[in-house]
């Protein structure tokens, strides 16, 4: 890289460059299973449901697409109680 | 009381992802909570030119099928607080979308925002239908170009029969925004003047977005124009337009971009 190439801010048109190779790749990848995100929330929940009872409008699911790997995010309200009370539940059916 | 605008032209590439883009944040600055919603399914683009590609987890389809709940599928923007992205799904076709499933999701985002701002995708079939359905006012995005104003009259006829509005006997709202502008070119006579377009579609002007790189600079960094140069023309141009959606008046200019004192003596000299 020469003097100017250091100088030289980053146009926008590298911008745009980085941005689809990044998000083409992705979606090429993720093309065959389209749901993958809404089977993970399914079965991440059906596990935790076994433990505490959760509201499933409580529960947030974020996303970040990076280079090379995606970062989820599954964040889950779980309410003061909740797992004290389903114990106690559980205990009832079981008797 | 929260308003339902459709951004529509019938013709592709004439710039109603870049409106829909501008307007949304130009209201969001303004203060007004505003959702932007991407109609386009199968050929999502709004999620990029708001730079949210990589955030997006569900889609409109996943709402209208129950798959997610509106708010877990709006995607909040980093830069202004008010402003949220409901995107389109990429995987699925636009069949996809219930007439029922439509009317509820905007049934609850007119309980959540003040400006709903649906674009929609080309053409004049049910997915260009279905995004027009639940508006009050209408942006037509037109080219000072022939096909793109028939293209705008047909789109017209469309909202004035089938939007809700239209069926129960009300009026919608139609304003004109003419983008591309080259002032220069309509004044030597090698383009459609804004009276012409006005004359012949005879809706109201909302603004004229003139021809400008800054349109395209700031695609490519995913972000809207409003944002990404407010001083620019173009933004200056979509933020009038968003002051008059507001109610406010403000005088139709012909913005110009700003040159500095050595451009102008430059731009003489190459003359």
């Amino acid at each position: 890289m020469n003097l100017r190439g250091i100088f030289k801010q980053r146009t926008s048109s590298t911008v745009a460059r980085e941005r689809l190779q990044l998000i083409l790749a992705h979606e090429r990848a993720e093309s065959g299973r389209p749901d993958l995100v809404i089977t993970l929330r399914e079965e991440i929940l059906a596990v935790i449901a076994k433990h505490v009872a959760v509201e499933r409008d409580k529960v947030k699911i974020t996303l970040d697409r990076g280079e090379g790997v995606s970062t989820l995010g599954v964040d889950i309200e779980l309410p003061l109680n909740s797992s004290a009370k389903f114990a106690a539940e559980k205990e009832k059916k079981a008797a | 009381m929260a308003k339902v605008l459709v951004v529509t032209s019938g013709k592709g590439g004439v710039g109603k992802t870049t409106t829909t883009a501008a307007l949304g944040a130009a209201l969001a600055q303004s203060g007004k909570s505003v959702c932007v919603v991407d109609f386009d399914v199968g050929l999502r683009n709004l999620d990029l030119v708001m730079g949210a590609e990589r955030r997006v987890v569900y889609d409109l389809i996943n709402v209208v099928n129950g798959d997610a709940k509106l708010p877990q599928a709006l995607i909040k923007d980093k830069r202004l607080e008010t402003l949220h992205l409901l995107p389109a799904s990429q995987t699925r076709d636009k069949d996809a979308l219930t007439d029922e499933g439509v009317a509820r999701v905007m049934e609850e985002l007119r309980e959540k925002f003040d400006w709903v701002i649906c674009d929609s995708p080309a053409g004049i079939e049910r997915g260009a239908q279905l995004a027009m359905r639940h508006a009050d006012v209408a942006v037509v995005v037109t080219n000072p170009e022939v096909s793109s104003v028939r293209d705008s009259d047909r789109i017209i006829g469309l909202l004035d029969s089938k939007t809700v509005r239209a069926e129960k006997g009300e009026t919608i709202d139609k304003h004109l925004i003419l983008t591309r502008y080259d002032p220069n070119r309509a004044d030597r006579g090698d383009m459609l003047k804004t009276e012409d377009v006005l004359e012949i579609l005879s809706i109201p002007l909302l603004a004229i977005i003139p021809e400008s790189q800054e349109v395209l600079k700031a695609s490519n960094v995913g972000c809207p124009v409003t944002l990404n140069n407010p001083l620019c023309a173009p933004a200056r141009a979509y933020a009038d337009a968003a002051k008059r959606l507001n109610g406010e008046s403000v005088p139709m200019t012909m913005p110009t971009e700003r040159k500095s004192f050595l451009d102008k003596l430059f731009m003489r000299r190459a003359a």
